[in-house]
């Protein structure tokens, strides 16, 4: 049996690019990942109300459709499901009383004590895999690209669910970057936050957030940011162009997910990068760097 | 003089009608027994046959916390039982358009933003009485895969109950049938074999035959309907008619 995979609704909708390229690599990796059969929204965000139980039905009730269908692990690639799923898991792992209330809420279900392990896709890809035995199976090495790897919140907070045992100094991205050739870019503002869903309703702040992290990539060098989540996507790859728009000068860092990059350095080509839905020119410059064909250019 | 009288066989059970106690024969259903108590359904009653979703019930039994749902005209009577009809629940309806409809899952998020709201709950599910599998169609609409969710609702019979439990306060049963008419009309391949039939009738490939019915009497009628024969179920595609007179090649 393969490891639970639970996609999460923004992979199905908004950010096919980040799951397509995924699981052509797992494939190509030869790791099974079974899309879990039944699966809801995790919640999208940890609830951190104490007494808000109502909002953690959504993210046990997932790890609960693992544990019936066998897995003792479940793998996301989105970093907001990773983290909204870990931390459910860790309630219900120490408190004994919340998990009570839980299990007696979800009668119909079966009983859910943390059994299952939630693993982001780096992890389980470090642990599977090896940056080592990975590099030996990349055939297309993004050589000279400098990529600055783009943690954002909630894959390292709060730190006991980061997916890096140094959480305030995370190296996984660095680790799984250099294994696939590239050139990590070390700057400041690695793990700044993106503004969130303050884009929406304090637009102005949370642009302030997105282009300190952006500028600050750009500054030690990067030509393209490597991320993990829809959300940091959307604000620092989407709303880029809010800035662009505001500032002449603004010069233009792209977005890709993690998991793009890692098909392009297998060799997967543009078809499973999906590079089309980046909002950014992420495909010229990787036509640039001879990494995709420039035949694919439309 | 004839008088109308239940069997004495049949033995009479209390139950609690919107908090009122009757006494009813044991064997009848929900509907019946409301009836035989003297209520007169006007709305709240359709086919009586378990398929338009007019007349769902909820009710509760003595030392269950538990809330129970049936169809009232499918369920039977039980002692002691408390219940009432509802028949209808407040559920906003989106208007739209279908010839404007694209289908794809952006109409549906934007016509019910309230999707969002769903915790995943599931009292939407438990007090189903078509047991539909209500949480996880509309956990598949919020990942965009309509084509799942019109599955996944299909025997839905619209008698709003779902929405009645949710508090997200989404109108599920609604939202589901947008979903469904946006694949039914927009998703799902034509029938190639539907639209060249239509036209064959269009160009009156089947008037002669019409004519001929109708110009027939009464026993030709008759002769026509004891010939006729009957295509069996749908579980095979290798049946054929014995005859293929009257029938065009296709």
């Amino acid at each position: 049996m393969g490891t639970a995979y639970y996609p999460g609704c923004t992979l199905k909708t908004k950010a096919k690019n980040l799951e397509d390229a995924a699981l052509a690599a797992a494939a190509a990796l030869g790791l099974e990942m079974d899309e879990l059969e039944r699966w809801n929204c995790c919640g999208a965000v940890y609830s951190l109300a104490d007494d808000d139980l109502i909002h953690q039905i959504a993210p046990v009730r997932d790890l609960i459709r693992a544990k019936e269908a066998g897995h003792d692990t479940i793998v996301t690639l989105c970093s907001m499901c990773y983290n909204t799923l870990a931390r459910a898991n860790k309630m219900m792992r120490e408190d004994a009383e919340k998990r009570f209330t839980i299990n007696t809420f979800m009668d119909e279900e079966l009983d859910y004590e943390g059994e299952v392990e939630v693993m982001h896709f780096l992890t389980y890809l470090e642990q599977k895999v090896g940056w080592e035995a990975l590099a030996d199976k990349v055939t297309v090495p993004l050589t000279g690209l400098k990529v600055a790897p783009y943690y954002g919140c909630t894959l390292t907070r709060p730190y006991e669910v980061s997916i890096d045992e140094a959480p305030e100094n995370p190296t996984v991205m660095k680790g799984f970057l250099a294994a696939l050739g590239a050139d990590p870019v070390a700057y400041d503002d690695s793990m700044t936050c993106c503004g969130s869903y303050q884009m929406l309703t304090h637009t102005e702040a949370a642009l302030a957030s997105t282009s300190k992290v952006i500028a600050s990539a750009r500054g030690a060098g990067a030509e393209v940011l490597a991320l993990s989540c829809p959300l940091c996507e959307y604000n620092v790859g989407v709303r880029q162009r809010d800035l662009l728009k505001a500032d002449p000068d603004w010069s233009e860092v792209p977005t890709l997910y993690f998991t793009q990059l890692l098909a392009i350095a297998l060799g997967l080509g543009p078809e499973v990068c999906r590079t089309e839905l980046n909002a950014l020119a992420a495909r010229s410059l990787l036509q640039d760097k001879n990494l995709i064909p420039a035949a694919a250019a439309q | 003089m004839a008088e109308t009288q239940v069997k004495p066989e049949v033995e009479m059970i209390p139950i609690y009608i919107m908090g009122k106690k009757y006494l009813v024969p044991e064997e009848l259903t929900i509907m019946k027994a409301m009836e035989h108590a003297g209520y007169q359904f006007v709305r709240g009653c359709g086919c009586r046959m378990g398929v338009c979703g007019a007349c769902g019930t909820v009710y509760r039994k003595p030392g269950d916390y538990k809330i129970h749902v049936g169809l009232a005209c499918q369920t039977v009577v039980e002692a002691n039982m408390y219940l009432t009809q509802l028949p209808f629940f407040p559920a906003n309806r989106h208007t739209w358009q279908l010839e404007e409809a694209k289908g794809v899952a952006e109409e549906v998020h934007a016509a019910y933003p309230e999707l969002f709201r769903c915790v995943a709950c599931n009292a939407c599910t438990k007090i189903c009485p078509a047991e539909v599998s209500v949480m996880d169609y509309i956990a598949a609409i919020k990942r965009g895969d309509l084509d799942e969710a019109a599955e996944l609702s299909f025997e839905c019979i619209q008698c709003g109950l779902c929405a009645s439990r949710c508090m997200g306060e989404l109108p599920q049963y609604h939202i589901a049938q947008m979903v469904r008419r946006l694949v039914g009309a927009k998703r799902v391949p034509r029938a190639q074999h539907n639209t060249d039939q239509v036209r064959f009738i269009t160009e009156g490939q089947y008037q002669a035959l019409m004519d001929k019915l109708e110009a027939a009497d009464h026993d030709e009628w008759v002769e026509l309907y004891k010939e006729r024969q009957w295509e069996p179920g749908a579980e095979t595609d290798e049946w054929r008619p014995e005859s293929r007179k009257g029938l065009l090649d296709y």
